[in-house]
């Protein structure tokens, strides 16, 4: 181990480490619009609309037909594979329309969970064969990020130290093959807020999990500079008896981020987990307020926080288009300003955006 | 794991952090003066003078005479066991002489190297056993912090996983009991500078030993907030033919910081390894006016560069000690500004400040 054998070329590195700027520049985050097609059909039912591909392209298109200005909110958008090669109603593919508007374009990589014998119930993701072809692919289609989402569960018996250790694994491998082929991998290690675990817990489990994945990313070479890192927030189980504010949420997750995140990365960007979308905004800002030092930009990468408003607006019906448009670029601006610590409650929120978006044990 | 038993309560993190905050408050980093007994008969062999203990109370007091110009410097003194009970001609004793500078009193803790056999010559540290008793003494004896240094070697074989891993573990060992006696323990991973490896090679160890350290510091539940990381910088080894800048010695060491220190860590204060007086000063500076974002204090905690001046106007005569102490207090002078990013340089290359302090493999 003692000679290094470079994974990357300088231009490589600055072609990834560029990207990954570009995603998280000042101001912008993420919306994950990678649903699966079996996630989709969870969505679309609250709804009461049928999970047929063209309604899901019908979806998507509100979302990325929308004003070029949605550039200021968004600089990245994850998509699933069935939706790369999906086309406007133009007969444009999406990833030209979402690249148009200088949006960097990204594709869901992994294969959903696997069990993990001998475990309490715990998983591991799959997804690595034949990884290299499918990035190279995608790289070609218009991908310029791939993300990867590992799932751990905290009770009192997990996460135990083969997952933290399989799934940091798998993570490390992927983001090394990403790399390879010029995407920038979004590292995902997912704990879900089910349970009634304190924020103390919450924070414990946390820090072990991303000292466990910054170790494998060190072990597998992946050069940081052109990585992202999605994680939850820290929070409270969600049957937990007791409430926090959004401070308290901001000081110990920014805590335990200092602890276990080096300054390379460029950027974390939240996943939501559930929270409504107003929670969702209300603990992005307080994150970006909160006196600790962040030498990393903190923002969003939204899945259903962005999009939940948009979907009850929509309902299935084209004449619904411009609300469904407007309900998503005001949940995009408002994630905007709460990634610079600006976002200033208006003391009005409407049903569909405090609607608590969690759903048990969820797996997309 | 899944849960936590706490190591220490709030207030044993709030001390501890407030301890390691004083030591490298701006403009401030530490003098190195826990020279064993072995390693100050090289030193005082240097300059014709018998190793007696007389005479090694009579140096450290030309030291620690220093007026009260250090405090602005000198924000932590480490001591070896021998000095923590001496004192000065007067009677005072010498860690009250630096206490009342508003000096942080530190000690060497470890016990030296001992081999670890099938390697190539590599080793560990050893000083574990007892180790909490005599943190417990030291810490009522007037220590708020303590050293123990860790040596790799850079060769074709070396630094093994076997001895990266070992000293990491018996680093976090030591620092976990440390804190559980109220001392913050500086963490010293020396990487030898012997060897005509070059700038990358360095680079490449020293991001995999510092991620291994900070993997283990987890493991054993360290307050990251409540210690320190002494590192070496990155340079070539000492015979490589290629010769590099101050600042890419600057841009290569803080890369690496910042791939593998969290910004939790408060200071990282750099050994000077057999760099001259001038060549750590210029590059501590370097390092400081790089342009790369540093989350953490970066300062020095020298011996051999902040003393050799003094031992050679010292020369073992009375007479020379006020002039001896004046070199002292230039050098600290200099590397408070070098801390800050202001140190112009001397332009004066000779003397005993340009002279190489290199000694090939050096053990303590």
């Amino acid at each position: 181990m003692t000679h290094q054998f470079p994974a990357l070329s300088p231009e490589q590195k600055k072609a990834l480490s560029d990207i990954a700027q570009r995603i998280v520049a000042s101001g912008k985050g993420i919306l994950a619009a990678d649903e699966s097609v079996g996630t989709m059909g969870n969505r679309l039912q609250r709804i009461n609309v049928e999970n047929t591909e063209e309604n899901r392209r019908a979806f998507r298109e509100i979302l990325f037909s929308s004003d070029a200005s949605i550039n200021q909110s968004i600089g990245g958008v994850i998509l699933f594979h069935e939706t790369l090669y999906q086309k406007d109603s133009s007969g444009k593919p999406f990833p030209a329309v979402i690249k148009e508007k200088g949006i960097v374009v990204g594709i869901k990589l992994d294969k959903g969970t696997a069990p993990l014998a001998g475990t309490n119930g715990e998983t591991t993701i799959q997804g690595l064969d034949g990884l290299a072809e499918r990035c190279a692919q995608y790289k070609k289609d218009g991908a310029d990020f791939g993300k990867w989402r590992a799932v751990l569960k905290i009770t009192s018996t997990t996460p135990s130290q083969l997952a933290i250790q399989e799934n940091a694994n798998a993570l490390a491998r992927y983001a090394s093959i990403c790399q390879q082929h010029g995407l920038v991998p979004i590292v995902e290690p997912e704990i879900l807020p089910d349970g009634d675990h304190d924020l103390q817990r919450c924070q414990y489990v946390t820090e072990k999990v991303l000292a466990a994945v910054y170790k494998a990313l060190n072990d597998h070479h992946v050069y940081l500079e052109g990585t992202l890192l999605k994680p939850n927030m820290v929070t409270a189980g969600h049957s937990c008896p007791k409430k926090y504010t959004p401070q308290d949420v901001a000081i110990a997750t920014v805590t335990t981020l200092l602890r276990t995140v080096p300054a390379a990365v460029p950027g974390i960007c939240f996943l939501s987990g559930g929270q409504s979308e107003e929670e969702a905004s209300l603990n992005l800002n307080a994150m970006n307020q909160c006196p600790l030092p962040k030498p990393w930009k903190l923002t969003f990468s939204y899945g259903r926080a962005l999009q939940a408003s948009a979907l009850a607006a929509w309902v299935g019906k084209s004449e619904n288009k411009k609300a469904a448009q407007e309900a998503f670029r005001k949940r995009a601006q408002i994630n905007s300003l709460a990634c610079r610590g600006q976002y200033v409650v208006s003391g009005k929120t409407d049903a569909a955006a405090m609607q608590s978006l969690f759903t048990a044990s969820y797996t997309y | 794991m899944t849960h936590q038993y706490p190591a220490l309560t709030a207030e044993q993190k709030k001390e501890l952090s407030d301890i390691a905050l004083r030591i490298v408050a701006p403009g401030k980093g530490i003098l190195a003066a826990d020279e064993s007994v072995g390693s100050m008969a090289k030193r005082l062999n240097q300059i014709g003078v018998e190793n007696t203990e007389e005479n090694r109370r009579l140096y450290r007091q030309v030291l620690f005479s220093a007026d009260s110009r250090v405090k602005k410097c000198i924000g932590g003194v480490i001591f070896f066991h021998e000095t923590m009970y001496q004192k000065a001609d007067d009677g005072t004793p010498f860690v009250q002489m630096i206490k009342d500078k508003g000096i942080v009193v530190g000690i060497k803790v470890d016990k030296g190297v001992v081999p670890l056999a099938g390697t190539d010559g590599e080793t560990t540290t050893q000083g574990l056993d007892g180790l909490s008793e005599r943190c417990a003494q030291y810490k009522k004896d007037g220590a708020d912090f303590a050293k123990w240094r860790c040596v790799l070697k850079i060769s074709d074989n070396t630094p093994s996983a076997l001895a990266i891993m070992e000293n990491a573990n018996v680093l976090a060992r030591y620092a976990s009991i440390c804190q559980q006696n109220g001392i913050v323990p500086i963490v010293e991973p020396e990487i030898l500078p012997d060897g005509d490896h070059d700038l990358k090679r360095c680079q490449y160890v020293t991001e995999k030993v510092l991620a291994a350290v900070y993997k283990a510091l987890s493991d054993h539940h360290v307050y990251l907030e409540g210690t320190l990381l002494k590192p070496n910088m990155v340079t070539p080894g000492h015979s490589c033919p290629t010769k590099y800048s101050p600042e890419e010695i600057a841009m290569a060491t803080v890369t690496a910081l910042r791939r593998t220190v969290p910004p939790a860590v408060p200071g990282v204060t750099f050994l000077s390894g057999g760099q001259s007086e001038e060549e750590a000063s210029i590059n501590l500076n370097a390092i400081n006016t790089c342009p790369l974002p540093r989350p953490w204090a970066l300062t020095f905690s020298y011996g051999r560069a902040l003393q050799a001046s003094a031992l050679s106007a010292w020369r073992g005569q009375r007479d020379n000690a006020s002039a001896a102490t004046e070199e002292f207090v230039k050098r600290a002078e200099v590397n408070g500004l070098a801390a800050l990013g202001k140190y112009e340089g001397s332009g004066d290359e000779s003397g005993a400040a340009g002279q190489s302090l290199y000694v090939a493999n050096h053990a303590y």
